[in-house]
This record gives C-alpha cells, structure tokens and sequence, in this order.
C-alpha cells in the first residue's frame, strides 16, 4: 500500500477534468482568432471562465487566466505595487514564497519598504499591529497582501478583517489553498485581488487565475498580444481552462469528510507519539492540513523514513536546492530552528480515505522511533 | 544490506551506487549539502556541493533507479572541517581537510545517522578496498594506484570500516569512465574534483588570508636574523622555495627554503635545503583501522601526502605515539600532515604528524 498524503503540494486531477481536457486538446483553434474553429475555442473559455467565476463569486470579467498561482501572486504584488506609486508594502509574516519573494524583489530593486504583519502562536496575523501601523503609516502603503489560508499549517487568516481596517488600501490574498476547500467569496470578502492555482483543487499543473475587480488595471508582467485584458498577454490556455472550469464546478472536495479523516488522524496521532503537537491548533483551519512538531527529530529523517514506507508526506517548508532550511512559517509562529525542523505537514485530499490515514498512523512510531535515534547522532 | 550511496554528483560515486544495486543491496541515494550558501554553478575542477551537483546526483540516480535525498550537513561541515582546516593553520600545521571530512562527515555523521535509521552502511566511490580475513575487515590500496584514496581514508576506525562500502577499489578510473557511460550516466565525463572543495577559487593563501588576516611579519634565517617579511605566516608551506620574496642572498649562494612556521611570533624561518631532511615521524591522535601494534618495531611503509610515495621505514606505537624510522631521509615535512603507516597494501592506521627528526 501507498498512501500519498501531500495534497497541499499537488493533488490527482479529477476524471472529469482530465476527460475535459483530452477532448479540448484534440480541438484546433487559437481563442483569439476569429474563425469558426477559433470562436468555438473562445467560446469553450467563455464559458469556463464563467464557472470559474461563479465559483469564486467574481464577474467573469475578474477572472484574469495566468500560468499559475505564483504569476497570479506575482502580478498582483508588482502591478498593485507600481500603480499606486507608493513604496510601502504591507504583507504577513507567513506568506508564500509567491508573494514574499516578488516583494523582496521590489524591495531590492525598486526602492520599496516591506513590513511584515506578525502572526500570534497559533499562526494568525496581529490585527492590533496591523491598525497601528494603518494609523501611522497608512498614506504611505502601496498593497496589504495577507493568505487566505497558510499553506503549511491550513490556518485561515482574517482577511475580511483586514479589508475593512484598509480601507483604500488595496488588498491581495493568495487563496490558492482555500479554494474549494473552505467557504470563500471574492465578492463577500472586499479584497481588490485574489490567486488561485488549477493544481490544488483536481485541474491540470500550468494553469492559475488573478482575480482582479473589474475596470481596476495594473501594469502587465507579460506584453503581447493583449489578452485577459492585456494585464496577461499570450495565447489562452484553452485545455488547461476548460479542465480548470471542469474541476471546480465538480464539488468532488467534501470538507466535512476531509474534516472528519483529519479529526482521526490527529487523535492516532496523539496516541501514538504523545508529545507531538500539531501548530495552529486551536486556530480556525483548513480541512486538509495537519502540521505536526515531533520534538527530538529531524524532518528530513523523517520524510525519508515515511517514503521508504511509502507514505508520502512534506516537510511543508521551502527547499533551497532540496536542502531543507526552517520555516518562516513556524519561526513566526515562534518555533526555534530546532524544533522548526522538526516538523511534518500531511495533507489530505478529495480522495483521501480512512485506510491511508490508518496506514500511515501505523508506521509512524517506528518512523518517529528512528528519527529520534537519527537525531541522537 | 539496506545501504545510504553518499552520491556528490560525480562520476566516481554514481558508478559506486550502481554497482551497490547490482549487488543486490537495497540503495538509497543521497547527497550532502556541504556548504550552506551553495553556488550555482561548478567552476572546473573545484567545489563539489554547487547547485548544479545536487541536480547531477539526483539524475545519476534516477538513472540507476534508486530514491535520492539531499541531507543537509553543512553545519556539521563547517564545525568539524573548516573551523578545523583555519584553526590548525592558524596553529602553524598543515592539515588535510579530507580526511576530516571523512572522519567526522562521511563516515561519522552520515554512518550513524544512517544506521539509526535503519540502514547497514554506506557505499561510497572513494578507490580503495576491503578485504575480510583473520583481521576482519580491513582497508587496503585500490588497485589504480594514480586513484588511490586510502590515505584519506586512514582515519577510519574498524567499525567505521564495517559499516563502509567501497566498489570502485579494484577498478581503474579509465574504466570507471568507460562503465558509467555504458551505463548511460550524465556525469561520466565530468571533470575529477581536485583542490580543496569549500575554496572554490583554488587560492588558498588568500583564502586564509581572508580569515586569518595578513599581519605582517618576520622571515629569519636559523641564526634569527630578519633576511625578508611576508604577510601572514600560514600562507607558507614547508618545503617551500618560491614566493619568499628574499632580497639578501644566503652567504653561500644556495636557494633557501622555508624550515618553520612559528604562529606565536608570526615568523617564517628559512635555511638551506639539507635543513629539511627529516628520518623519523612522531604522529599523534593515532587511529587504528585494524588491529592496533605496540612498542615492537615492524616493518613496513609510511606514506605523507595523499598522492605520495610509499616510503620503506620501521614502526612502532610507544603507547601514545606512532612512531616511524625512515630508511632513507624525507624533505619537507610540516606538522598536521597525516602519516599513514602500510603493510604492504593494507592500511595499518594514521597519525597527526607532531613532531620530526
């Protein structure tokens, strides 16, 4: 048995999107061209992006089709950035790299100010700090970008908060593990952009959106022949959008039974390795996401042992290299490098079943038996 | 045997980690990160932890068939080779970082790591073998003797050497090339590493210049006269002819030769070429890779530099050193170079060369 519990890295694509897919692949005409065969493809992205939007509760003129959702991330940090002509960005302590690594960017090679919103123990954001430094500083702030939900820990983050104590400020949030999984609404929540990613939610790898409110433009990234209102130039995706569509409009994710097998999961895991502690807790979380400190061990062991008893799991940190290196995540949750790296994220999927909980419950003392001997050395 | 491949991304320890498999041994790859800030790219011949050395590992050992993880040992890398390597020129020695490394890395860190997890030991494409006979096992030369890497080797204990896999020891590197091309291996013509991996310039002068700093100082003749200055005594080797910058000539017209380095007064003694001739070797810190001897003395070869010569002499161990009688006078020998003791082929042990005469 195989038991693959990295669902917050990739998740299977459905059958229905696959199938989708496989058919559009075999279709012959560019969305932009203005023959039959293309406006058949046009209209088939049409009509994808209107599920998509609908399922994001957007106008379909919001959904802004990228590559993925590191490029949607990445055109809203610059683009928000650049159009406001301010230099202060505002982001939270635990982003992802995706939103992180653009903003250092800017920081480096655009003369920007980063500000980093500090999260509590449990992994959610300072809204204190954040009322503060709107109060002092808020003429000075170009975007506030604050996750929808934390990709290590699955903790839901007060976006909607946010948003109201920003005001004119513009807001983005990376809702790339949320989406689908948690109960989410462009609308409802006020943010002037939002990232999502096909990959996560059962659609195909190389397809993400920016959802961006209507009629409000930012400097494109990519230049070309003016597509998705020319914020994001180059050829539609058709296959990959209408696969895209064909997954989130298939409510395969059922959060109640992913809740259910994390509740079992995290109780065997209890009664298995006593002093284990899962981070963020007693936050409100994601389904999916279980992110466990097992004190005395390495992640690195650890994943090696869970592979070699063909449990797949993450060590839910950034590689550099597939070196592993501490989490900013867990260090602003106030972990210490030690005990930062001695930690593992398993994440649940649409697919996932008691027996793969059960699994891999059952080979976990030995693993963590050995991890700690590792360690020892 | 479940067993950890230690892959570096050359084509010595790919081919090592095939025939492992071959053999019938459970592998699993992995590849160490060394250097905390790794670059990007490998220049030349030196460095062995870049980026693009991970990437040569990881698809040697997609090739072969076998899981691949990166464990990174960088902190244990700087605390047990580097602060080393500085902390022993720094003293006036001169030290072989490999065999640290294989002392408190390779086969200290990754073996017991690995065998807490699980797995027999470690197969590396270091060329050298094992033999098992009345001994147990024990290390011997390779039988390529332009590859031999025995002497790095030396540092082993009779445990350490149980725990170690080495397959390439009866091949020659020719024909390790000629194999991993056969077996379809990327990296069967990448370049041999030389030099010292973490100084990725090669200048290790202004390596240690860099850390040590360049405090000028005295070069003195052996009746203590100042004849020249340099900047910074570690830079110098024993032995060492060229670059002493001497504008006083010695009285007799002969070159002269660096003798001495004395990091306490920070000066460079120089003096004629017969000056260095040296007959016995007293090694400290000795370790053992097979049986330990005593205070009788045998027969056999010590061998000084990696790549050395093998060189006839009488041993003994007096209880807290290993002591060796050169049969015929050896030049240039500087504290901190291992001395390894052979008989015949096999490894007897090593030492930390502390004193000669």
């Amino acid at each position: 048995m195989s038991v693959y519990l990295d669902h917050a890295a990739t998740t299977p694509i459905f059958d229905v999107a696959l199938d989708a897919m496989q058919v559009a692949l075999r279709k012959v005409g560019n969305p932009s061209s203005l023959h039959t065969e293309g406006r058949s493809t046009r209209k088939d992205v049409e009509d994808a992006r209107e599920a998509v939007a609908k399922a994001i509760g957007c106008l379909p003129s919001e959904v802004i089709f990228t590559g993925s959702g590191t490029e949607a991330d990445n055109a809203a940090v610059k683009g928000l950035f650049w159009k406001s002509g301010k230099k202060v960005i505002v982001i939270s302590a635990i982003e992802h790299h995706a939103v992180l690594d653009p903003a250092r960017w800017l920081v480096e090679h655009e003369g920007a100010e980063l500000i980093e919103i500090p999260v509590n123990k449990s992994g959610v954001i300072d809204l204190d700090f954040l009322t503060e430094l709107i109060k002092k500083r808020g003429s000075e702030i170009a975007l506030i970008a604050v996750m929808h939900s934390n990709n290590e820990t699955g903790v839901i983050q007060p976006v909607a908060d946010v948003v109201k104590l920003a005001g004119e400020i513009p807001v983005h949030t990376d809702a790339v593990q949320s989406f689908t999984k948690s109960p989410l609404s462009y609308r409802d929540l006020g943010v002037t952009s939002m990232a999502i990613s096909g990959h996560k939610v059962g659609g195909p790898h190389g397809i993400g959106a920016l959802i961006l409110r209507r009629a409000y433009e930012i400097p494109a990234l990519l230049h070309g022949g003016g597509q998705e209102r020319e914020i994001r130039s180059g050829t539609l995706n058709a296959p990959s959008i209408v696969a895209f569509a064909a997954a989130v409009t298939s409510n395969q994710y059922h959060a109640d039974q992913v809740t259910k097998l994390r509740d079992r999961f995290e109780a065997g895991l209890k009664a298995s390795v006593p002093d284990a502690y899962i981070n963020g807790v007693s936050a409100d979380r994601l389904p999916g996401i279980v992110n466990v400190t097992f004190p005395g061990t390495q992640s690195d062991s650890l994943l090696l042992l869970m592979d070699s008893e063909s449990v797949s799991c993450s060590t839910g940190a950034a590689c550099s290299a597939g070196v592993h290196r501490p989490s900013h995540v867990l260090l602003a949750m106030g972990h210490n490098e030690v005990t930062a790296q001695s930690s593992l994220r398993f994440s649940l999927g649409a697919d996932s079943t008691p027996a793969d909980v059960d699994f891999a419950l059952s080979v976990l003392p030995t693993v963590i038996a050995r991890g700690r001997a590792a360690n020892q050395k | 045997m479940k067993i950890i491949a230690a892959m570096s991304g050359g084509v010595d320890s790919a081919v090592a980690a095939a025939r492992a498999v071959e053999a019938g041994h459970e592998v699993i790859g992995v590849h160490l990160a060394l250097a905390s800030n790794p670059q990007k790219y490998r220049s030349g011949a030196r460095g062995c932890c870049t980026i693009e050395d991970s990437h040569d590992a990881r698809r040697a050992a997609d090739k072969i068939g076998i899981p691949f993880y990166i464990w990174d040992m960088a902190e244990e890398f700087h605390d047990g080779v580097v602060e080393n390597f500085l902390a022993e020129y720094a003293a006036g020695r001169t030290p072989n970082p490999c065999l640290r490394c294989n002392e408190k890395i390779k086969f200290a860190a990754v073996l017991d790591r690995a065998k807490a997890m699980g797995f027999d030991g470690v197969v590396t494409g270091h060329y050298a073998r094992t033999e098992i006979g009345p001994m147990g096992k024990t290390l011997h030369r390779a039988v390529d003797p332009l590859k031999d890497q025995s002497y790095v080797l030396a540092v082993l204990t009779t445990e350490q050497i149980n725990g170690a896999i080495f397959p390439l020891g009866d091949t020659e590197k020719v024909d390790i090339r000629i194999e991993a091309e056969a077996r379809g291996l990327a990296v069967a013509q990448k370049p041999d590493s030389h030099d010292i991996c973490f100084v990725p310039s090669g200048d290790n002068a202004g390596w240690l210049r860099d850390r040590l700093g360049s405090e000028v100082g005295p070069i003195v003749d052996q009746a203590g006269t100042k004849i020249g200055e340099h900047k910074g005594a570690y830079t110098y080797t024993i032995g060492q002819r060229k670059g002493l910058g001497l504008s006083v000539a010695a009285p007799d017209g002969s070159p002269r030769f660096v003798l001495k380095i004395e990091p306490v007064t920070n000066t460079v003694v120089v003096g004629a070429r017969e000056e260095l001739a040296v007959s016995k070797l007293f090694g400290e810190k000795t370790i053992w890779c097979g049986p330990s001897i005593g205070a009788d003395p045998l027969r056999g070869y010590v061998q000084v530099r990696a790549h050395g010569t093998p060189l006839d002499c009488t041993y003994l161990f007096d209880g807290r050193r290993l002591i060796a009688e050169l049969d015929e006078p050896l030049l240039g020998i500087a504290n901190g170079q291992a001395m390894v003791i052979y008989d015949g082929d096999r490894v007897v042990g090593s030492a930390t060369i502390c004193e000669s005469a």
